[in-house]
This record gives structure tokens, C-alpha cells and sequence, in this order.
């Protein structure tokens, strides 16, 4: 564990400098486009839904329904946009996770790092989203602020599958199919825009596999506060699962991508 | 002596395989300290597995390997903190600068950022790429890419440097830049393993060296043991024109058999291999044959390894 932690703070400046160089162009995908969401659906159709009533959604504001939902699954987006390109490339296309196995760094401290940044990502990116959300008035409780957390586990819940995925791949193509099948569907029936309830049974299902659907109903019920605990511990429970489990897959598959 | 040398890497019986697939089929050798080794062999003859496992990378699948007296398989990461690896391909982080990679580097091996950032301008100034230090890699020449790589697997000041194919791909110039830096980390005390398919860089580079071919070693010595051994002191070739057929050639090398130690008939010319090319050559004029072209020369490590490895093409 000690050993971990110090080949983890080994990578430190590595990420760091990854960083400072791609800041500024994933400020537009990873924070415009759910402000943009956050404007269109919450302000512009919000305000449309409102005034037919909202008794479906709990009888709070469209805004303060979506809110929550929609900072779960940003932190979704970012967590599997950093768990696809950057592996495949550390590993087959400019193979620089190859160079970092022969220091005395192993494999699974290489998904490690990699899963740190991720976090750190998710977080940064959905604490700043967090402030406009509440500057808009979207958090119904100061429980809401909890939403962050929450985005976090979702994103990592997502990370360590996706990267174990992109390990395995021998070429981009297969990201299209995570997006196209994976996160699109799960963006949009998750629950972030109307309950799940609205949809028909079998998807309805389906939604609750869904990591995000998790994330999104712990969201929303913390910045609503009307938190249930016992439900609450189901939620995080089948995330943190989702997280475990799929970090023991990807520390697996890069493992065999490394060393052969 | 050899008794008092120092064996940085121990290999007995060492085998690696990829499923069905034998890569490494049982090999002996000992690296000493202070010495430049080389792998020759043809491509698919097991060198790069075995350079990944002697870079405590790649997990052995039978026999005795110890990597400066540890085990690599319960030590790696204490093993690897004392290597330095240039792979085949760069490996580099194209998107960072060449001082980035560089002081990253340091970095996995626990180095502090001071110290990274002193050697990082040492190794720079080393292979000629200071004024290139805020570049980015992707800028760079093929050459200065693999002159980066060297630099880098020298941030940790390795006992031991493994280079897996390090010219491969260069220009001449970007070769003997490459060779002398290689030369001089010799002469330092640096000991370097060396997989190459380039016989000139083998006599150039290597104390000592072994032909490897599917996956065994064919044949060990220095290269000039290798070439005795191997081979004969001079090659005679004769050439006798586009109008004499491949199957003219059977029947001249009939005529000459009994003037080399051996001889080799290629589509356009004869290949004997005696002591001593000017009498060869004396006594097929004496016989009558008029070859259009005739050229002794010294034989290489070139003749030896088609000898050991054969022409024919492996894929």
C-alpha cells in the first residue's frame, strides 16, 4: 500500500504536466456543453414543463430536478473520455506506459495514476459546475453539495470498466460503440431528464443497471434533500462495486498489454 | 580472470513462450560488468523477448535468470530501478517537450525534481539536444527522437543499459552520432546489452556477442572468435556477367570446389571462402576461368551470421 502510494506520487508531475498542457481544450467539452444543457433544458424547457405542473418530478422546479442529474453525468463523460484516448495512446499508439513499466513502477501503478487524474478530472471539472448550478438555483438543499461526491463516484464507477475496455482494443473504433451504446443511451435514460418510471418497463430495467441511473437518483436526492439512507447505501454500494471490480479488470488487462 | 568478473546478468536455461509459441527455446550466457553485449539474429529469433525479460519486464516461462543478482521475478521493480531500457520503438510522450521527458523520467525512479531537472540538462548537452529542450518531441528528427530515448534511459545513471535495436531506421550520420555516444558510455564503465541486425554495428559496439536463431543461441564469442571460428580470414568473390546462368554457376563452382574451404553460389556471383583470397584467385585464372569481376576481402560478421542464420527469408 505504502509502495503504491509512493509510485502513484512518482507519476504526480507526469499528470501535471499533462495537464497544464490540455486544460484549456477540455474546458469546452467537459464544462460548456452541460452548461449548455443546464441553459437549453433546465431555463428553456424548465420553464415550459413549470408551467404545466410538476407533479411527476416531486413537485420541485425542472431546473432543480435536472441539476443533480446532469452534474452525475458529466462526471460520466469526462471519467470515460479520459479512461479511452489517453489509454489507448499510453499503450499502443505512442506506448508511453510501456516506458514507465521498465522504471520501477508496475503495471497497476500505471492504472493507478491513470485513475487519479481521472478523479482528480471529474472532480475539478464538476466542483466548478457545482457553483453555476447553485448560482442558478438548482440545488434544492445545502445537502446538495454532496452531488459532488457522488459525481465523483460515478465517474470512477465508469473509469476503471472503460479503461480495462480500452486496454483489450486493438484500435479507436471500439469508442464509437462505448459512446454510441454506452454513454449517449445512458445520458439520456438514466433518469437525468424525466424519472424512469415514464419509460417502458423493460427500459426502465435497464436504467437500473446503469451506473449513472445510480448516480443520478443519489444526486438528486441529496440536492432535493429528500435522502433516503437505506436506498442512498444501495446506491453507493452498487457504484463502488462497479468502481472495485472494474479497476481489478483494467489493472488486469494492462497488465497482460505490458508485460506479455 | 573470468572467474574474478562480475556477472551483471546470470541466464541458464532460460526459456519464453506466447501460448504454443516457443519465443526463447532454452539459452545459456553471462553478461560481465563493464562489457558490451550483443544479440544478432534475424528477425523472430527471440532477441527482444529476451532483452524484455532481462529488463524485468516480461515474466520468464522456464530457467534460471538473475539480473544483477536478484530475481526478477520477486524484485523487479529493485532490478528495473537499476537498468536502463531503450526500446525498439521511442516510447517517448510526443506531446511533452524533450526536457519533460526527461525529467518525468527521473521522476517514476524517485528522483527529486532538482535532481531531475541536473541531470535532464547533462544528458541534453550529452546527445546534443540542448537547444531543442523546450521542443516538442513531435518536432523532432527521427535521430534526435532516438537520441532522446538514449538520453532517457540514462536519467537513472543505470549499472546496466539495454538497447533493443538502437539504430534501426537512422541515417548514416545519426548512426555514428549514435555509436560514438554509445562508445563513450562504454569507456565510462557503463555495461550495454545490444540487440542489433546490423553486422557493422555488432564489430563496431561489441566485446562479446551471440547469434541467436529460433529462439537458441547458434554461436558466442567476440567477433573476431566468431569470425575464425565461423568463418575463414578472407573471402575471394568472383562475378562472371549477366550472360552466365545460375545453373553456369553450379558447374563453375564444380571447377573451383577444391580451392576454398567452402564455397557459395549466389544468383550473381561465387563466394570462396579460403585463407587466402590472392592465391584463390591465382589458381582460377590458372584453370582457364575468365571471371568478369573478382574482389577479396576480409571476411565479416556478415559472413559468419548468413552462415549460422541461412539467406533465406524469415517473416
Amino acid at each position: 500500500m505504502a509502495l503504491a502510494l509512493e509510485n502513484g506520487r512518482r507519476q504526480f508531475d507526469y499528470w501535471v504536466t499533462v495537464y497544464k498542457r490540455t486544460w484549456k481544450g477540455t474546458l469546452i467539452s467537459s464544462f460548456l456543453l452541460p452548461l449548455l444543457y443546464l441553459a437549453a433544458m433546465g431555463i428553456g424547457l424548465g420553464s415550459f414543463v413549470d408551467s404545466t405542473g410538476t407533479g411527476e418530478l416531486g413537485g420541485v422546479s425542472y431546473l432543480q430536478f435536472i441539476a443533480p442529474g446532469l452534474l452525475a453525468a458529466t462526471g460520466l463523460q469526462i471519467a470515460v473520455g479520459e479512461a479511452t484516448y489517453p489509454v489507448m495512446s499510453g499503450l499502443k499508439w505512442q506506448k508511453f506506459f510501456h516506458s514507465m513499466i521498465a522504471t520501477p513502477l508496475r503495471p497497476a501503478d500505471v492504472v493507478f495514476g491513470q485513475l487519479a487524474f481521472i478523479a482528480f478530472r471529474v472532480t475539478s471539472t464538476c466542483a466548478v459546475f457545482l457553483v453555476v448550478i447553485a448560482a442558478f438555483g438548482g440545488l434544492g438543499s445545502p445537502l446538495g453539495v454532496l452531488a459532488l461526491p457522488v459525481a465523483l463516484l460515478v465517474g470512477m464507477a465508469a473509469a476503471g470498466p472503460v479503461a480495462a475496455y480500452a486496454a483489450k482494443l486493438d484500435n479507436d473504433a471500439g469508442f464509437a460503440m462505448i459512446f454510441r451504446f454506452g454513454v449517449v443511451p445512458a445520458f439520456l435514460f438514466s433518469g437525468a431528464f424525466f424519472p424512469v418510471s415514464q419509460l417502458p418497463n423493460w427500459i426502465e430495467w435497464l436504467a437500473y443497471v446503469s451506473p449513472l441511473w445510480h448516480g443520478v437518483e443519489l444526486s438528486r436526492d441529496l440536492s432535493l434533500g429528500t435522502v433516503e439512507p437505506w436506498l442512498a447505501l444501495v446506491n453507493v454500494g452498487y457504484l463502488l462495486a462497479w468502481f472495485l471490480i472494474g479497476s481489478w479488470l483494467a489493472v488486469r488487462a494492462f497488465t497482460r498489454r505490458l508485460i506479455g | 580472470m573470468s572467474e574474478q568478473r562480475e556477472s551483471l546478468v546470470h541466464v541458464r536455461g532460460l526459456k519464453k513462450s506466447y501460448g504454443d509459441f516457443e519465443a526463447v527455446r532454452g539459452i545459456d550466457l553471462d553478461v560481465f560488468r563493464g562489457e558490451a553485449f550483443g544479440f544478432l539474429g534475424p528477425n523472430g529469433a527471440g532477441k527482444s523477448s529476451t532483452m524484455r525479460m532481462i529488463g524485468a519486464v516480461s515474466p520468464t516461462s522456464g530457467g534460471t535468470l538473475r539480473i544483477l543478482g536478484m530475481d526478477p521475478a520477486t524484485e523487479g521493480p529493485s532490478i528495473r530501478a537499476r537498468l536502463g531500457v531503450c526500446p525498439q520503438d521511442d516510447t517517448l510522450d510526443t506531446e511533452l517537450s524533450v526536457r519533460e521527458n526527461l525529467t518525468i523520467y527521473g521522476r517514476y525512479f524517485g528522483l527529486s525534481r532538482a535532481e531531475c531537472g541536473k541531470r535532464a540538462d547533462e544528458l541534453l548537452e550529452f546527445v546534443a539536444l540542448t537547444e531543442k529542450a523546450k521542443v516538442k518531441v513531435e518536432e523532432l528528427s527521427g535521430g534526435m527522437k532516438r537520441r532522446l530515448t538514449i538520453a532517457r534511459s540514462l536519467v537513472s545513471k543505470p549499472d546496466l543499459l539495454l538497447l533493443d535495436e538502437p539504430t534501426t531506421g537512422l541515417d548514416p550520420q545519426a548512426r555514428h552520432l549514435l555509436w560514438d555516444k554509445l562508445f563513450r558510455l562504454k569507456q565510462a564503465g557503463v555495461t550495454l546489452i545490444i540487440t542489433t541486425h546490423y553486422m557493422d554495428e555488432a564489430e563496431q559496439l561489441c566485446d562479446r556477442l551471440v547469434v541467436m536463431d529460433g529462439g537458441l543461441i547458434a554461436a558466442e564469442g567476440s567477433p573476431a572468435e566468431l569470425i575464425r571460428d565461423y568463418s575463414t580470414r578472407e573471402v575471394t568473390e568472383l562475378r562472371f556477367g549477366p550472360e552466365v546462368m545460375l545453373s553456369d554457376h553450379d558447374a563453375l563452382a564444380g571447377k573451383v570446389a577444391d580451392l576454398a574451404e567452402r564455397i557459395e553460389v549466389l544468383p550473381d556471383r561465387l563466394l570462396l571462402y579460403t585463407d587466402d583470397g590472392e592465391h584463390a584467385v591465382a589458381a582460377v585464372h590458372e584453370r582457364g576461368l575468365e571471371p568478369a569481376a573478382v574482389l577479396v576481402r576480409r571476411s565479416t560478421l556478415e559472413d559468419v551470421f548468413l552462415r549460422l542464420t541461412g539467406r533465406t527469408l524469415v517473416d
